[in-house]
């Protein structure tokens, strides 16, 4: 972030990474102190703005003296604790957790999984054609975002990010329980039924591409979308007074969606409907 | 927070069924119709935030009354509690026993659990489907362990109304549980608690010593059977005495994790947060686990007592306990008998004129295992879905409502009497140096009198087998409930202590003693086990979500085979089992393999 706080001068902790002595700021957490250690843990449900739910389970990590593997991304570091970051028994969880979750939802949207998946040894496959899987058809019910819930990973992080988190609106939730846990609207009605107000920051944090921008949605179908073409210019959001900061992704010269830096002091990711999604006058030729 | 509201109304019967528990609406802010002052002041925001935990009885409260939530029910609750109607679909949905499609008024809940389908659920279910036939007007749905299973195979009819009623068939015949479906009034009354109990009435029993023998309804009785005896002397002792008397006994945890009592007790009551909370966890859905359900129902004011005494000892004054909603009976007796002590000084503001102040609130489960975890079980309460917390902080710090919070469930808290009125030395001097007191264990499946057993702990496999009559031909033993483990018949000399158990590779779990003799097939038990963690998991880790359904899929297809034909999907079960042992968030996740891993590591169950 750039917003400094400055507060009292926080204590330090020491422990062991991988077999190193480390020193971090009292209250991070493992995944903190790995990522100033350079040591790469893979996340999917962490987020930069969000309290991690430590839901999707890929990076956990040993801590020496507890039953279980344990989250990194919201274990904090304690005085004297050992943690190990790259065991077999690390390992197995991880390339069984992606098995589990590229054998159920459709990854090909999520960044850098692939990746792990080669890292890991993962064979998603494994489970044999009959395997569960989500499925589920992308729900177009609006010009401004799709929900495509067969992507979806159940990370929490738009229901925190639309909740008490970021947005306050409150307007999705999980509902069902288990396997048949979704995401959805009050009733399971369409989004124009429900409470959202278009904010978009649930699209924002999601990690797996369910939600995206209606714009991204027709360009990926009709083969056009195209991120090695895209350019990235952060301004400042001319609507309002509050001077958010937006990002505007322009391919071709055609703002294709805008995001909002989530180191910015004004927004940490945050924009209205207007910000977000406000921006066809910008390109209204004549 | 800026609520969205639908145009869907509430229907007036389902108004009335909220209004009952929540008192008329006091504006059209919440719900009610538009008046002049409406339009200069709005009540809500906090107050009524506050009152959030009552979205659980709320939904209830529909649910008895009409037999589903409407869309229009559901917005009305929202409005009056403040709560956003995405988050209470999501909690509404959660629950098993709560409907959002419409639905028949009358559900009978069939039984296809563990003991019931070794008692021939199956065959059961499909003569009442028959019989019932479309068009009746009944919904029937299987469903897992109603906690009836000396009685296997059960059945629970509920019946929507003002009131609401309930009738249980069990053991359940195709007549028996259709006439309690289409006639739940006419049903006839369950066989009292204490047949549950071979033993009632014995001599020399402790914790079982008043069911059977004293009117669960009277708390004169109770009074005259030494009811209230603890509570005087925990007074005399002083929170700090009932700690350590509850310390020095040794008393551990019944529940299954086995954590020293007194310790929770201590680190609860030194905490300077404020205030502090008790817990009582009454959500036994442990298929084959039934125990609680019958102290409820034979010895209501024994757990009064002991959640007196314990809220006292950590300065409590407010306590929750949380039974499972498919236990109708231990709910009215417990709501009766916290009434009583209530109206007789026993609760309330100045208990026994010691000027100490408790109330205890009875809350009921809607049908979620999961809620037996003992965050998840906060969550249900401050009317969030049953989802468990990761760990830490620790309810010690962070419990219910956030505050530092005992949770102890029923047979835990019911032995706190005994360490009283004996004395800690005393009751340390029953069991074992490791596990001491006396323990209940549920036995039920192949033996001749299935029910609710009290031995000191350390008694053998074999002695409690003996006690219930076990039948010839003893196939496997499963132990601790479908999070525990089967045993062979040839280690009946297992000693049932926590450390006796886990030198043995198992665990004491629960306290279920589930018999199987050679009729059971064995895959299809196995079977039913990975089908009811597939259920009842919460859905929020994916090795837990996801693997659950995995381990289901490869049940499936070995059912019925064997050896080199079933290795592949062996060693997948042990990699997947592993995965979610390690790295799922709660106790659910990481025991749902235990049981078929122990089927085929200790009964060669696919060999
Ligand atoms: S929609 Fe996206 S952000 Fe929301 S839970 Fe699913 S994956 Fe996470
Ligand atoms: S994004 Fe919305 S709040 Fe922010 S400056 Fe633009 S109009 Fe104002
Ligand atoms: S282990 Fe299962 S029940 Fe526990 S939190 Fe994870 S999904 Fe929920
Ligand atoms: S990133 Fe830690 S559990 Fe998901
Ligand atoms: S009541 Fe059926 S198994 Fe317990």
């Amino acid at each position: 972030m750039t917003a400094i706080p400055i507060g009292v001068p926080r204590r330090l902790v020491e422990f062991t990474l991988d077999g190193r002595e480390t020193r971090v700021p009292e209250g991070s957490t493992v995944l903190d102190a790995c990522r100033a250690a350079g040591t790469d843990v893979p996340t999917l449900c962490e987020g930069d703005t969000l309290r991690p739910k430590n839901a999707c389970r890929v990076c956990v990590v040993e801590v020496e003296g507890s039953r279980t593997l344990q989250p990194a991304c919201s274990r904090r570091a304690e005085p004297g604790m050992v943690v190990r970051t790259d065991t077999e028994r690390t390992r197995h969880s991880r390339k069984v957790v992606l098995e589990l979750l590229a054998s159920s939802v459709d990854l090909s949207t999520t960044p850098r999984v692939a990746g792990w998946i080669k890292e890991y040894e993962a064979k998603p496959d494994r489970f044999g054609p009959d395997a569960a899987r989500l499925n589920e058809e992308p729900r177009v019910d609006n010009e401004l975002y799709v929900r495509d819930y067969g992507k979806c990973i159940l990370c929490y992080k738009c229901v925190d990010a639309c909740g008490d988190q970021w947005q306050n609106t409150f307007a999705i939730a999980v509902a069902g329980r288990g396997f048949d846990a979704r995401i959805a609207v009050e009733h399971d009605a369409p989004l124009t039924d429900s409470a959202c107000v278009y904010c978009g920051n649930c699209v924002e944090v999601c990690p797996t591409g369910a939600l995206s921008f209606k714009s991204e949605f027709d360009m990926r179908a009709a083969g056009t979308w195209d991120e090695s073409k895209q350019t990235e210019t952060t301004t400042v959001c001319a609507y309002c007074g509050v001077g958010c900061n937006l990002t505007l992704h322009v391919q071709d010269n055609e703002i294709v969606k805008v995001t909002s830096p989530h180191d910015s002091p004004v927004t940490h990711g945050n924009l209205c409907i207007k910000g977000r999604f406000g921006y066809q006058h910008v390109q209204n030729r004549g | 927070m800026d609520l969205h509201f639908g145009d869907s109304k509430p229907t007036d019967e389902e108004r009335a069924a909220v209004d009952a528990l929540l008192g008329p609406a006091e504006s059209s802010w919440e719900g009610a119709d538009r008046s002049d002052a409406d339009l200069r002041w709005a009540r809500g925001g906090r107050a009524a935030r506050d009152r959030r935990d009552l979205l659980l009885p709320g939904l209830h409260a529909l649910n008895d009354r009409v037999g589903w939530i409407s869309e229009g029910a559901l917005d009305y609750l929202c409005r009056r509690l403040t709560v956003p109607p995405a988050e209470a679909y999501g909690v509404a949905t959660f629950y098993a026993m709560f409907s959002v499609r419409p639905r028949p008024a009358t559900v009978l809940h069939v039984c296809t659990d563990l003991a019931c389908t070794a008692a021939g659920a199956g065959e059961l279910c499909a003569g009442i489907e028959a019989r019932l036939g479309p068009g009746s007007g009944v919904g029937v749905e299987r469903g897992p362990c109603l906690g009836l299973c000396e009685r296997a195979p059960a059945a629970l009819a509920i019946r929507a109304g003002d009131p609401v009623r309930t009738a249980v068939s069990a053991p359940a015949t195709v007549e028996a549980a259709v006439a309690a479906a289409t006639a739940p009034d006419a049903a006839p009354g369950e066989p009292p608690a204490a047949a549950a109990v071979p033993q009632a009435g014995q001599e020399g029993l402790v914790l079982l010593r008043r069911v059977g023998v004293v009117d669960p309804a009277s708390l004169d009785d109770y009074r005259a059977h030494g009811g209230y005896t603890a509570l005087r002397r925990a007074f005399e002792l002083g929170p700090a005495g009932v700690i350590r008397e509850v310390t020095d006994s040794g008393l551990v945890g019944r529940g299954g994790a086995a954590f020293p009592t007194g310790r929770k007790w201590q680190a609860t009551a030194s905490h300077p947060d404020r205030p502090h909370y008790l817990v009582c966890n009454a959500d036994e859905s442990e298929p084959g686990t039934f125990k609680d359900r019958v102290l409820m129902e034979g010895d209501p004011f024994a757990l009064v007592e002991a959640i007196t005494i314990a809220s006292y000892a950590i300065s409590a004054q407010r306590a929750f306990v949380y039974i499972r909603g498919e236990y109708p009976r231990a709910v009215d007796r417990m709501r009766h008998a916290v009434d009583q002590a209530r109206a007789r000084g026993l609760l309330g503001g100045d208990i026994l004129g010691q000027g100490y102040s408790l109330d205890i609130e009875i809350r009921r489960g809607a049908g979620a295992y999961i809620c037996g975890e003992e965050t998840a079980l906060f969550n249900s309460i401050e009317g969030y879905r049953g989802e468990p917390r990761s760990k830490p902080p620790f309810p010690v710090d962070q419990g219910l409502f956030g505050r530092p919070t005992v949770e102890n469930n029923v047979e835990t808290l019911v032995n706190v009497l005994p360490i009283l009125t004996l004395g800690a030395p005393a009751y340390a001097a029953t069991g074992t140096a490791g596990s001491t007191g006396p323990k209940l264990f549920c036995v039920s499946g192949s033996v001749a009198r299935p029910g609710v057993y009290e031995v000191p702990f350390g008694a053998t496999l074999g002695e409690v087998l003996e006690q219930a009559g076990v039948r010839p031909r003893l196939r496997a033993v499963l132990l601790g409930g479908a999070a525990g483990g089967f045993v062979r018949p040839d280690e009946l000399d297992l000693p049932l202590t926590f450390e006796g158990t886990r030198e043995a590779g198992t665990t004491l779990g629960s306290g279920v003693v589930l018999a199987f003799d050679d009729t059971v097939p064995l895959p299809r038990l196995l079977l039913r086990i990975a089908e009811f963690f597939r259920e009842e998991s919460c859905g929020q880790c994916v090795p837990c979500r996801v693997g659950t359904v995995r381990q289901e899929e490869a049940l499936r297809r070995i059912a019925g085979r064997t050896g080199a034909g079933a290795a592949d999907d062996i060693a997948l079960l042990r990699e997947v089992g592993r995965a979610m042992r390690d790295a799922s968030i709660c106790g659910l996740g990481q025991t749902a393999w235990n049981a078929v891993e122990s089927a085929i590591d200790r009964l060669g169950a696919y060999e």
